[in-house]
């Protein structure tokens, strides 16, 4: 089980208190798919991807980060059992998205320039850490059922 | 690759942070020491508190290499060869920490650079940093 300072219990709680979901998970998605180009692959049918100009204004891909912001909203939940709380979720991406679990390390790393981008000084060395943690745990879980 | 495009971007977000190179460095390498606590081993003769002297020398050393580099992206490996030998042979530091040191740097910048930082200039920086601790380890082996 993982063990949450109050720092960071706090700290992850605080994050989630205070985001936009439309426009972070909106953000951190099309920097995704702009940063990592080869990440365009699972969205085939989401419309114009032709260039970062219009990845950055393609409704679906905004709608879709927001979805996949609000998945997150789950683990806030579930702090202490993270792991039970996305089996569902990861049968999901193994078995019918066929996604590589390496994608969620490389979302997870653009959310986390996000919202460094949005928190700017607030989001300091601690901070990173923590959310960082909290990442990593989703993503350990999202693997999970993997097979 | 990296396109004309890119390289000015790279090119011009480093000159606007090599004034305040040692804040920068000491932030990111601050960062990196929070987020992954094995890269402090390097350290151990090193103060390397918050705001210490030796971690704003070292975070400017950092920064300024790395500005340098990117006035001339295409000579890297003629640029970065005293650099390459030294952490080949004397400092050694496994290659992993520099994956971190620059995803630190990624996010040093954003908290500072905020909108500016917008995801062009975040891949475009990206592929420099990546670049960039390639040269830096091809003498490794």
């Amino acid at each position: 089980m993982v063990e949450w300072t109050d720092f960071e219990r706090q700290t992850i709680a605080g994050i989630f208190a205070k985001i936009d979901y439309e426009t972070t998970g909106a953000t951190a998605l099309a920097r995704c798919l702009i940063v990592y180009p080869w990440t365009q692959r699972y969205f085939g049918n989401f419309g114009n991807l032709y260039n970062a100009g219009a990845i950055k204004i393609n409704p679906l891909i905004a709608k879709h980060g927001t979805i996949i912001v609000h998945g997150l909203d789950r683990a806030l939940k579930n702090l202490d059992n993270i792991k039970d709380a996305y089996t569902e979720l990861s049968v999901l991406h193994s078995d019918k998205l066929h996604v590589d679990p390496d994608n969620f390390r490389l979302f997870s790393d653009c959310l986390t320039l996000t919202l460094a981008a949005q928190m700017g000084a607030d989001f300091n060395a601690d901070v990173q850490a923590a959310f960082q943690k909290f990442m990593l745990v989703v993503v350990s879980a999202l693997k999970r059922q993997y097979h | 690759m990296l396109s004309k495009k890119e390289k000015k971007m790279i090119l011009r977000i480093w000159e606007r942070i090599t004034p305040v190179a040692q804040d920068i460095g000491a932030e990111a390498l601050l960062r990196m020491f929070t987020t992954a606590p094995g890269s402090k081993t390097y350290f151990s003769h090193l103060d390397i508190s918050p705001r210490s002297p030796h971690l704003l020398s070292h975070g400017k050393k950092i920064v300024l290499a790395l500005s340098e580099g990117a006035t001339d992206i295409s000579q890297l490996s003629v640029t970065l060869a005293p650099l390459q030998t030294m952490h080949a042979y004397q400092l050694r530091i496994d290659p992993s920490n520099f994956k971190h040191l620059s995803y630190c740097m990624l996010v040093t910048l954003a908290c500072h650079l905020g909108d500016d930082f917008m995801a062009e200039a975040h891949a475009a920086m990206d592929k420099y940093l990546s670049a960039f601790a390639a040269v830096l380890a091809l003498k490794y082996r």
